[in-house]
């Protein structure tokens, strides 16, 4: 459990004149599962994105199993900073895997096939094997009765267990959340929380964003708490949500006290 | 005025006429062959973040966009000869000017097809790891090819009809022989009134077929 997978050092991001994340530090444990959050807004979404580069970090270092990634270089704007080749970045994508707040689920594909994409055009698995693979991965998040049909005909809850799924079936080490509930009607939410919460019985490393402070107490070894792109208070789930510290976290917990833990 | 419509004395040279229409089809196709590839190319560049590549072809479109099409047949044939030493056939002219022509406003049609695709399809495809080669052929293109069907038959609609203007070049097309027909039978009335329907025909029919072809396509996702 203390083997590290992941380690963060002063990670920064930029849009043009937005300083959205501020220097970050995090490191992120085999098997740990760890629940970031924060107010819209705070930087909590654009970490996790960094993780995986679907935002490139302005600044600072990201190691994957104890590998410094990038090289050093001048980037476009010629200032110094860590260049990412396209081969890098794939290959730690399919170690990483993301689901999304929007699923991002190809709509011209059926779900089978959505599942299998990655399989067979990343991994170059063979087509039975990417199907069987699919499947059983469809058959976990409750979708066996759904393989061919598309994507735009499921329900919100519906699409969320297929990116899961699509996810899953890459075998990633460590698997990203970003707001995963939130587009979601309410009556949704539960579905897709049970297969976060039975992946996280299986002891994989996960990260998950979320506004679900409820979920978040029962799912997460640890909490993060994020304000002005800075980690603000980090601790277990019973520090941070019941017991926080710091003025800022309770004021932002005191908004969800009519949620119980 | 009572004028006397004499059809028959224009269906004597149908013949002719028929010559034209083939013209004109051979032409377009070539052309639209030639466009595709252009523009596809050109849609590229403007997509790409090398300002390299860009540049000019931001250019391309904005010239091809700000001229006259005529100037470009004009110019294929009697500029671009003296400049390169070697005359063309008013055919290879015709086509040069069409293919460009068309290729800066193919460019377009493809380059918004692609940008209409949201972002998220790019991110859920890049986070199982694809390259950006594998999300253009897997995931963008099969679902901007789609979009961009009606824009593209619209555009090559457009570039049918301008197949007339190589008739100044003295290229056979159906203009072009409906003015011979013309000059032989002196019936301006009938000659024209016949090529206007055969243009009609061949583009209506045309439409309808595409119609079909997008109604097919957007029936299958």
């Amino acid at each position: 459990m203390d083997e590290t997978v992941i380690r963060i050092r002063n990670l920064h991001k930029r849009f043009g004149d937005l300083h959205v994340v501020k220097g970050v530090d995090l490191e992120v444990k085999r098997g740990e599962r760890i629940a970031i959050i924060g107010a819209s807004g705070s930087g909590k979404s654009t970490i996790l994105r960094c993780l995986n580069f679907m935002e490139m970090p302005s600044e600072g270092t990201i190691e994957l199993d104890g590998k410094l990634l990038g090289t050093e270089g001048r980037a476009n704007g010629g200032r110094a900073g860590r260049i990412y080749s396209e081969a890098e970045l794939c290959a730690l994508r399919t170690r990483v895997g993301m689901v999304f707040q929007q699923f991002n689920l190809f709509p011209h594909m059926t779900v089978l096939e959505n599942v299998m994409e990655g399989l067979i055009t990343v991994k170059r698995t063979s087509k039975d094997a990417a199907r069987s693979r699919a499947t059983e991965q469809l058959t976990k998040v409750g979708l066996l009765d759904k393989l061919d049909a598309y994507p735009g005909k499921l329900s919100g809850g519906q699409q969320q267990r297929v990116a899961i799924a699509r996810a899953l079936a890459m075998e990633p080490e460590v698997l990203l959340f970003d707001e995963p509930t939130s587009s979601l009607d309410p009556e949704l939410v539960g579905e897709v929380l049970r297969v976060i919460h039975a992946l996280a019985e299986e002891g994989r490393t996960m990260l998950l964003v979320t506004h679900e402070l409820g979920f978040a107490y029962h799912f997460a070894d640890r909490v993060v708490f994020i304000a002005d792109g800075v980690v603000h208070e980090t601790g277990t789930a019973d520090e941070v949500l019941k017991h926080p510290k710091r003025e800022r976290t309770q004021a932002f917990l005191a908004r969800f006290t009519e949620r119980a833990f | 005025m009572k004028y006397q419509w004499d059809f028959p004395a224009v269906w004597n040279h149908f013949d002719m006429l028929v010559v034209g229409l083939v013209g004109t089809v051979k032409l377009a196709a070539v052309s639209i062959v030639l466009g595709v590839i252009v523009g596809f190319v050109v849609a590229l560049m403007r997509l790409s973040h090398r300002r390299m590549l860009r540049a000019p072809a931001t250019a391309f479109v904005e010239f091809y966009r700000n001229t006259p099409p005529l100037v470009h047949f004009f110019w294929f044939f009697y500029a671009l000869p003296i400049m390169v030493g070697v005359s063309f056939e008013p055919f290879t002219a015709a086509v040069l000017a069409l293919s460009t022509q068309s290729g800066a406003f193919y460019a377009e049609v493809f380059r918004g097809g692609i940008v209409s695709i949201e972002g998220g399809q790019w991110e859920g495809a890049k986070a199982l790891g694809m390259s950006y080669r594998e999300v253009m052929r897997r995931v963008i293109l099969p679902q901007a090819l789609r979009r961009m069907v009606a824009p593209f038959v619209d555009r090559s609609f457009e570039l049918t009809k301008t197949t007339a203007l190589a008739s100044s070049l003295a290229y056979a097309e159906l203009l072009y022989q409906a003015m011979q027909v013309n000059s032989i039978t002196f019936r301006p009335m009938e000659v024209y009134t016949t090529i206007a329907l055969m243009y009609f025909i061949v583009l209506f029919a045309a439409s309808n077929l595409m119609r079909l072809v997008e109604y097919r396509l957007a029936r299958a996702g």
